[in-house]
């Protein structure tokens, strides 16, 4: 097997070029990309959960209008990332099954639960920064379609962060009542915000190998001080305390000190012991099978054949396209 | 475990004057849906004026296997660039 095909995928990832589907990509690679952005979109899909549990008490129409519109791009920010997911190979309905079966995991931070209406602001400022500072990053990944797929999420996160923002600027000029929900809120979401870059560098082992390979641009920890970073004078503004008595600004690092997270939870959460993960699996599993009549239908009406209606396996009968070379079986996904 | 819906490609046109641009894939049950659901998928914040979908499996497309030979013949050809004709620096609107 070409020492070749090996040769130009490392020259096309050292000049930070892109690698599209259909090149040659060593099965690591592929594995790595498959784990990351199946990760990724499922935290999407489940992470329609925490806060459409608040869209039928939404505090006005204008509220509900907002949440039911960010509720939606979670949902098409998961189907961009499925489709770039399936450009290597899998199948969206291997994807769903991996998922409610626990093969493939989601971010921790929705396993935590929305107790109050300001978690609704908290879970746009804190998580969808932290979301953004993670993602903007990966706009420029190594792997086209995961990349065009972070540029589409990474343009409509903004929304997602500045409604959340404003969602607690309003509570934060109301009642003491509502300030004192707003910092309750903060104060639940701050450290499990922090866990969502990952374990410590000393303790992510898949970093070193992704960052060569150009899927990664930057560390945990790096990506955890710029959001550190950013959210301080956000907090100030807004006249809520960030929970942590090591935050301090450092003037020779030029970057503020904080504490650690408890990585203890966050492991206890990453293996399915988070307040709501059983929830969270439960629900997606009840909408996935509740759904199957509907799917069903559908392929009835349009007269598919259900047994065999899955698009690659229909592509390969009819040689519509050809195979790719070895390393990667995707069909679908074609550069744009 | 039921099998998916097909698989279609989307191309949007983003304004009047545009080519259409392939921007992803999704899976529907048949044209009416795949182009509903590109609606939906693709073109949330009026990204777009005009939809095209198409089954993946209608696609044809050239082999990255191939690169070097399939493009090759246009590799040699540089009179083809105006770059390869040198004129005095002096000739107006050229």
């Amino acid at each position: 097997m070409d020492v070749d095909v090996q040769e130009r995928f490392e020259q096309t990832v050292a000049r930070h070029d892109r690698i599209e589907p259909r090149d040659w990509m060593p099965e690591g690679y592929r594995k790595t990309l498959v784990r990351q952005i199946a990760q990724h979109a499922h935290s999407e899909i489940i992470g329609m959960q925490p806060e459409g549990n608040w869209i039928s008490r939404a505090p006005s129409l204008r509220r509900k209008a907002i949440l039911l519109a960010k509720v939606q791009d979670e949902a098409g920010h998961g189907l961009y990332l499925y489709s770039a997911c399936e450009t290597l190979g899998v199948s969206r309905g291997e994807l769903t099954e991996a998922l409610i079966e626990g093969r493939q995991k989601y971010s921790s931070i929705f396993n935590y639960p929305t107790l109050s209406y300001a978690d609704v602001g908290t879970i746009g400022w804190l998580v969808d920064g932290a979301a953004i500072c993670n993602q903007v990053p990966l706009c420029r990944t190594s792997f086209g379609p995961y990349g065009r797929a972070m540029i589409r999420i990474c343009k409509e996160e903004s929304f997602h962060q500045r409604q959340g923002y404003e969602l607690l600027m309003t509570m934060m000029r109301g009642t003491d009542e509502q300030r004192a929900m707003v910092q309750a809120s903060v104060d639940r979401f701050w450290w499990p915000a922090l866990m969502m870059f990952g374990p410590p560098d000393q303790d992510s082992p898949n970093t070193a190998q992704s960052m060569a390979w150009g899927i990664k641009r930057n560390t945990n920890d790096e990506l955890r001080q710029k959001f550190v970073d950013m959210t301080v004078p956000q907090a100030e503004i807004l006249g809520v305390t960030l929970p942590d008595p090591e935050l301090r600004w450092n003037e020779e690092r030029g970057h503020h000190d904080f504490g650690q997270p408890d990585w203890e939870e966050f492991k206890q959460v990453v293996g399915g012991n988070g307040p709501c993960s059983a929830q969270r699996i439960a629900h997606r599993r009840r909408a996935h099978e509740e759904g199957a009549w509907v799917r069903e239908a559908a392929a009835a009406f349009a007269g598919l054949d259900t047994a065999s209606s899955g698009g690659r396996a229909a592509a390969e009968e009819r040689g519509g396209v050809s195979r790719p070379s070895a390393g990667s079986t995707s069909k679908a996904g074609l550069a744009s | 475990m039921t099998h998916d819906w097909p698989l279609y490609e989307v191309f949007v046109r983003t304004k009047r004057g545009l080519n259409h641009v392939h921007v992803g894939s999704l899976h529907a049950a048949d044209d009416q849906m795949a182009l509903r659901n590109a609606r939906d998928v693709y073109t949330r914040r009026n990204e777009g004026v005009s939809i095209w979908v198409v089954r993946s499996d209608a696609i044809t497309a050239s082999s990255p296997d191939e690169k070097d030979s399939f493009f090759e013949p246009s590799g040699d050809k540089v009179y083809r660039h105006p770059t390869f004709y040198s004129l005095p620096d002096d000739v107006p609107h050229m």
